[in-house]
C-alpha cells in the first residue's frame, strides 16, 4: 500500500483566467492520438463512479468506425450524498465544455450533448450564456463542435448510461442489454463517449498542466484529486478536493465530528465502513472507490434506518424492468422490516445477503448489481442494530 | 457482410456458431435447454425477466443468455452452483410477485411460469408475499381482453407485441421501481383505449395476465336450456388449430372430428362459417368490380384501393388510427356476422325456428370477434345477430369438461344448410386467402376462365411474408366487362397491423397504386389468431397455414361462386349481391374513433 495522507487539493475550481479557452487552443495543436495518449497516461479514471480508464474509453471509440459519433456529458447527478456535479457546472462550466470538446476532437465527433439533472433546471440559462461563448470560439478556431442540453425528468435510474440514451431518444428510461456498450453503440446506436462532469473538468485539468503533473498525484490504482461531497454528522459539509488514496482515518479525523461510527464511501450503492475498519481502508480504486459522495454518521444513527432508507431509495427508483432488482429490492426491504419486527427469525439475514449476492450478479445494470454493497456491509457490521 | 464462426464451450462441449448468435441458441443447438420467460421468437430481445442467465468464465456477472451474443473462446456453464441458485432466486422473486392461486387460475396448466416453478421445485415461501389486493380487480372493461395485474410477471412480451408486430402501443409499461406496472394511457380501461381487442398479447403472456374474456359458462347455459334452438358456426382456421389443445402436434387438420364434438356438446345445428365466407366473396368480389366500374367507366370517385373488411382487429385499427381511410373499407360484414344475420333470418325461416328462441354461438380463433359481435351494427335480425363468441381455446375446454376423447371420434359433417364450403372459403383462415378466393371467382366472373394459376394455388397470395404484393393481367374479358380489358390488377396483402400500417401510409401519402388491399390483423392470418391455442411461433402458424392449404386440396369445390348453398341462398332469398336483403343485411358500416 503507497502511503497517502490526506492532503486538499485545488485544480479543479482553480485558475479561471481571463483568456478563455486557452487550454482549448493549446489542445487542438496536438493529434487525436496524441490527446488520447495524453490521457491515458494521467491514469485518469472515471469520476461518475465505476472507475473506467476514460482514455481507454476515448480511444475504443475512436477506433469505431462510424460516420456519427457523440460526445455525451453525464450531468444527471442522481447517488445519494453526491453534489458535486452541479457545483462544478456552476463554477466553472468551461472546464467541462473544455474536456467535452476535447473529447469531440479525440473520437471524431461533432456533438456534444450535456444531460442535465431536471432539479439542475436554475442552471440552463448560465450554461446556455457559456455555450454562446464556447461557440464562438469554436467559430473562431473552426472546431466545428455544438454543445446541446438536455433536461432529465428525475428518474436515478436515467443516469445509468444506457438508460440515459434511452431517456435522450424520448423513450423509457431503460437500461440496455450490454454488450453492445457505449463505445459501439450509444446514442442514436453511434459510438458515444459518455463521462461524468467532473471527468471531462479533470481532462480540461490534465491538458492544462500536463499528465505528467497529474500523475503525480494519487496513487498507482488512483492517479490524481476529485472532489468529494461530504455530508452527515460533519461540522465541514460540503465539497472539499482531496487527493486520492487517503486512509478514511484520516478523512473521519478530518471531516468527523469526533464520534463518527460509520462511513457510507460512495452514495447508496457505495460501501459502508464501520469505525473499526477506518484504518485498514483505502479511498481509491484499490480500496472503496466513490465516486465523491462521503455519508459521515455519529452513534446517534441507527443504522437500520440507514438501510431502511437506502433499500426505500433504491425500491422506487428501480427502473423495475428486471426481475432481481424490481422484487429483490422489495425483498430486501420488506424481509429487514419483517425481522425488525419478529416476524422472520435473525438467520433470515443470511437468506436476504443470499439474495442480495443474486442481485449483484445476475440484475441487468449497476443499480441492482451494487444494492449488495449498502446491504452486505451494514448487515455484517451492525447486525445487531437490523435485529433489535 | 460474410459470417464469421464463433468456437466457444458450452457446458465443456466445444461449438462453432455464426458470429451473432446467442448464447441461449448456441445452446439449442448443443441441446441444452435454458429455460427464459420474456423472450419470445416473434419478438425482440429484452433481457428483463433473467430466467436464462448462464456463467461464463471469467466474468463476475451472469449473462443473459438470450440477449448475449458468443464471443471467442467464451467458457459456458448453463447450470453451474451460482447459476442455479440466481434462476431458482429469480423464480421465487417472480412468485412472490404474483397471484399464484394456480388451481384456481384460468392457465392453469398452460402457464410457463408454473412449469418453470414446478422444474425447480420451488415451494418453500422463501419471499415475503407482495402481491397487492388491488392488483387483484382484473380489468374486464374491454368484451374480448382480461386483463390481471396481480399476474403479470412483467417480461414486456405484451408490451412489444402490441408495439412491433401490432404498431398499436395500446400497452406500454408505466412508473418505476415497486410501482411499475404494464398499463394503458393514463390507466385507463381496455374499453377506452386503442386497444383493437386482437388478442395477440394473450397469445404471448405467459401466464394469466392477460387472457379471453371466456363466455363458456354462458354457453352451456344456452345448451342446457330446452326452450332454445343454439346454432353454432366454426371459423375456418379453428379447425387447424384446434388439436393442439387437444394434444395434437400443430398442423393437424381437426374438422370432422371438430363437428362431431360439437354435436356431442349439445349445439342443436353445427353449421360453418365457411359458408359466409364464401358468400362474401360474392359480395365483396361484387363490391370491388362495382368500384372499379364508377372508377374506369362512370368517372365517378371511389375510393380505392379497397380493402378487405373480414378482420375486426383490423376495423377498429383503421378506426382509430386511419379513420380519413374508412370509405375504402369494403362494406362486406365480416363472414361471421353475415352468419350471424342469415342464422337468425333465412335459417330460421327454413327451419321454421322463432329467431326470439335462438342463441347463436361462433367459435373464433380470434377475440376481436368478442367485441365485433357486440357492436350495436351488429343487430340487422332485429336481434343481437352473433350472441356469443368463443375462441378455439374455449372450444377445447368446452370438449374437455364434457369428457369428450377428441382423438377417437368419428369424422361427421356439418349440417345443412348453412355447412356447404369451398376450399376458397377454408384458405380465408391464412393470410392471403381472401385475396385468393376473390381472384378464383372474379377473374372466373369477368373472362368466364379460371385463373391462370397452376391447380388454382395463387402461390404470391401465400407464405408469411409480411407484405405481399401481386399483379393479375385481365385479357380476353366477357363483354359486359369489357372495361376491365387489358387492365392489370394491383393487390396487397398484409398481416399482422404493423405490416398494415405500412401499407396504410403507403396510401395515405399516395404512393401505392393498388385496387385492392387484404389486411389481418393477427401475424399468419385468421391461423396466428388471438383466440388461437397458445403457444405460438413462426413454426407452428406454418404448419396450420400448410394445413389450410391442404384442406382447400382436398375440397371438390375450390371457387366461392361454385358453393351450392351460395347459389340457392342467391335463387331463394337475397337475389343479387349488393341487392336490397345483401345491403340490409350483410354490410355494415364504421365509425372514427379517437386515438386517445
Ligand atoms: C443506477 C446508476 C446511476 C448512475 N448515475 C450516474 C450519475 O448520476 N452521474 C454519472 O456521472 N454517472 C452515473 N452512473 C454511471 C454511468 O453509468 C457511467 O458509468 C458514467 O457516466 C461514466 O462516466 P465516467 O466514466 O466519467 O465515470 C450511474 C450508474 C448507475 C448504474
Ligand atoms: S437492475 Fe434495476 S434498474 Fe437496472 S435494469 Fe434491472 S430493474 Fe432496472
Amino acid at each position: 500500500m503507497e502511503n497517502k495522507t490526506l492532503k486538499k487539493i485545488d485544480l479543479i475550481f482553480a485558475g479561471y483566467t481571463s483568456t478563455k479557452y486557452k487550454v482549448l487552443e493549446k489542445t487542438f495543436q496536438k493529434t487525436p492520438d496524441e490527446i488520447i495518449n495524453e490521457v491515458l497516461d494521467s491514469g485518469l479514471k472515471g469520476r461518475g463512479g465505476a472507475g473506467f480508464p476514460t482514455g481507454l474509453k476515448w480511444k475504443f471509440t475512436k477506433n469505431q468506425e462510424s460516420d456519427v459519433k457523440y460526445v455525451v456529458c453525464n450531468a444527471d447527478e442522481g447517488e445519494p450524498g453526491t453534489f458535486k456535479d452541479r457545483e462544478i457546472l456552476e463554477r466553472v462550466p468551461r472546464k467541462v465544455f473544455s474536456g467535452m470538446a476535447i473529447c469531440g476532437r479525440a473520437i471524431g465527433a461533432k456533438e456534444g450533448y450535456l444531460y442535465l439533472r431536471g432539479e439542475y433546471t436554475y442552471l440552463v440559462p448560465s450554461l446556455l450564456k457559456e455555450i454562446e461563448i464556447f461557440e464562438e470560439y469554436s467559430k473562431q478556431y473552426n472546431y466545428g463542435f455544438k454543445i446541446f442540453i438536455r433536461l432529465g425528468s428525475g428518474a436515478y435510474i436515467c443516469g445509468e448510461e444506457s438508460a440515459l440514451f434511452e431517456s435522450m431518444e424520448g423513450k423509457r428510461g431503460e437500461p440496455r442489454n450490454k454488450p453492445p456498450y457505449p463505445t459501439v453503440s450509444g446514442y442514436n446506436s453511434k459510438p458515444t463517449v459518455i463521462n461524468n462532469v467532473e471527468t471531462f473538468a479533470t481532462v480540461q485539468v490534465i491538458c492544462k498542466i500536463g499528465a505528467q503533473e497529474y500523475k503525480k498525484l494519487g496513487t498507482t490504482d488512483s492517479r490524481g484529486s476529485k472532489l468529494f461531497s461530504v455530508s452527515g454528522d460533519t461540522p465541514i459539509a460540503g465539497i472539499h478536493e482531496l487527493e486520492l488514496g487517503m486512509p478514511l482515518q484520516e478523512f473521519v479525523d478530518e471531516f468527523g465530528d469526533g464520534d463518527t461510527k460509520a462511513v457510507q464511501v460512495g452514495g447508496a450503492s457505495g460501501h459502508c465502513v464501520p469505525r473499526k475498519q477506518f484504518n485498514q481502508t483505502v479511498i481509491g480504486f484499490e480500496g472503496i472507490p466513490t465516486g465523491g459522495s462521503m455519508m459521515v454518521f455519529n452513534s446517534s444513527r441507527s443504522m437500520y434506518n440507514v438501510l431502511h432508507d437506502y433499500l426505500e431509495f433504491f425500491t422506487e427508483e428501480s427502473c423495475g424492468q428486471c426481475t432481481p432488482c424490481r422484487v429483490g429490492c422489495q425483498q430486501l426491504l420488506k424481509g429487514i422490516e419483517a425481522v425488525k419486527r419478529g416476524e422472520r427469525p435473525p438467520s433470515y439475514l443470511e437468506d436476504l445477503k443470499r439474495l442480495a449476492q443474486t442481485m449483484k450478479i445476475a440484475a441487468k445494470c449497476g443499480l441492482g448489481q451494487s444494492v449488495a454493497n449498502p446491504f452486505n456491509s451494514i448487515i455484517d457490521n451492525f447486525r445487531e442494530e437490523i435485529i433489535y | 457482410m460474410s459470417k464469421y464462426l464463433v468456437n466457444l464451450k458450452i457446458n465443456n462441449i466445444p461449438v462453432s456458431v455464426e458470429e451473432g448468435t446467442t448464447i441461449l441458441d448456441a445452446a439449442k443447438q448443443l441441446n441444452f435447454k435454458i429455460p427464459t420467460l420474456c423472450n419470445h421468437p416473434d419478438l425482440s430481445i429484452a433481457g428483463n425477466c433473467r430466467v436464462c442467465v448462464v456463467e461464463v468464465k471469467g466474468q463476475r456477472l451472469l449473462a443473459a443468455s438470450c440477449a448475449t451474443p458468443v464471443s471467442e473462446g467464451m467458457e459456458i456453464s448453463t447450470n453451474s452452483e451460482k447459476v442455479r441458485s440466481s434462476r431458482k432466486h429469480v423464480i421465487e422473486l417472480l412468485l412472490s410477485e404474483h397471484n399464484a392461486d394456480c388451481t384456481k387460475c384460468y392457465k392453469n396448466g398452460n402457464c410457463e411460469l408454473q412449469e418453470l416453478s414446478n422444474e425447480y421445485r420451488v415451494g418453500d415461501h422463501l419471499f415475503l408475499d407482495l402481491v397487492r389486493a388491488k392488483d387483484k380487480i382484473v380489468d374486464i372493461s374491454s368484451p374480448s381482453i382480461a386483463k390481471d395485474d396481480s399476474k403479470c410477471i412483467r417480461c414486456q412480451r405484451c408490451v412489444r407485441t402490441c408495439d412491433e408486430l401490432q404498431a398499436v402501443g395500446a400497452l406500454a409499461v408505466v412508473h418505476k421501481g415497486d410501482h411499475q406496472k404494464i398499463s394503458t394511457f393514463l390507466n385507463k380501461p381496455l374499453n377506452e383505449v386503442v386497444c383493437t381487442n386482437c388478442g395477440q398479447c394473450i397469445n404471448r403472456c405467459p401466464t394469466a395476465a392477460l387472457t379471453e374474456r371466456n363466455y363458456i359458462e354462458e354457453v352451456w347455459n344456452a345448451i342446457n336450456n330446452p326452450e332454445i334452438h343454439v346454432v353454432v358456426q366454426t371459423a375456418p382456421a379453428v379447425r387447424v388449430g384446434l388439436g393442439e389443445d387437444l394434444g395434437l402436434e400443430p398442423g393437424h387438420r381437426v374438422t370432422g372430428k371438430m363437428v362431431a364434438a360439437l354435436k356431442h356438446l349439445g349445439f342443436d345445428s353445427v353449421l360453418d362459417t365457411d359458408f359466409t365466407a364464401d358468400l362474401t366473396i360474392m359480395e365483396e368480389g361484387t363490391e370491388l368490380l362495382t368500384r372499379l366500374k364508377k372508377a374506369l367507366v362512370d368517372g365517378e370517385k371511389v375510393a380505392l384501393p379497397m380493402m378487405t373488411s373480414c378482420s375486426p382487429g383490423w376495423i377498429k385499427f383503421q378506426e382509430h388510427i386511419y379513420p380519413n381511410l374508412l370509405e375504402n373499407l369494403s362494406t362486406c360484414k365480416s363472414p361471421q356476422q353475415m352468419f350471424g344475420a342469415l342464422a337468425k333470418t333465412y335459417y330460421a325461416q327454413k327451419k321454421g325456428l322463432n329467431p326470439k328462441n335462438m342463441i347463436s354461438v361462433s367459435i373464433m380463433p380470434c377475440t376481436a370477434k368478442k367485441f365485433e359481435c357486440d357492436r350495436p351494427e351488429m343487430r340487422s335480425s332485429g336481434f343481437q345477430d352473433v350472441d356469443y363468441v368463443l375462441t378455439t381455446r374455449e372450444l377445447a375446454r368446452m370438449i374437455k369438461q364434457a369428457g369428450i376423447d377428441f382423438e377417437k371420434l368419428h369424422d361427421e359433417n356439418y349440417d345443412s344448410i348453412l355447412g356447404e364450403s369451398t376450399g376458397a372459403a377454408v384458405i380465408f383462415g391464412a393470410t392471403g386467402g381472401v385475396m385468393e378466393a376473390a381472384l378464383r371467382t372474379a377473374y372466373e366472373i369477368v373472362t368466364g376462365r379460371e385463373v391462370p394459376f397452376t391447380n388454382l394455388n395463387i402461390l404470391p397470395a401465400r407464405g408469411m411474408q409480411g407484405v405481399k404484393e401481386a399483379s393479375v393481367r385481365i385479357n380476353n374479358v366477357l363483354p359486359q366487362w369489357s372495361f376491365l380489358e387489358g387492365v392489370e390488377l394491383n393487390v396487397a396483402i398484409a398481416h399482422g397491423l404493423a405490416n398494415a400500417k405500412v401499407l396504410m401510409d403507403a396510401v395515405s401519402a399516395g404512393t401505392a397504386n393498388y385496387h385492392f388491399i387484404e389486411v389481418m390483423a393477427c401475424p399468419g392470418g385468421c391461423i396466428g389468431g388471438g383466440g388461437q391455442p397458445i403457444p405460438t411461433s413462426p413454426e407452428i402458424r406454418k404448419k396450420r397455414a400448410d394445413a389450410i392449404y391442404s384442406e382447400d386440396e382436398h375440397m371438390t369445390l375450390r371457387k366461392s361462386h361454385e358453393n351450392p348453398e351460395v347459389q340457392q341462398i342467391y335463387k331463394d332469398f337475397l337475389h343479387e349481391p349488393l341487392g336490397h336483403k345483401s345491403h340490409d343485411l350483410l354490410h355494415t358500416h364504421y365509425k372514427a374513433r379517437k386515438r386517445y
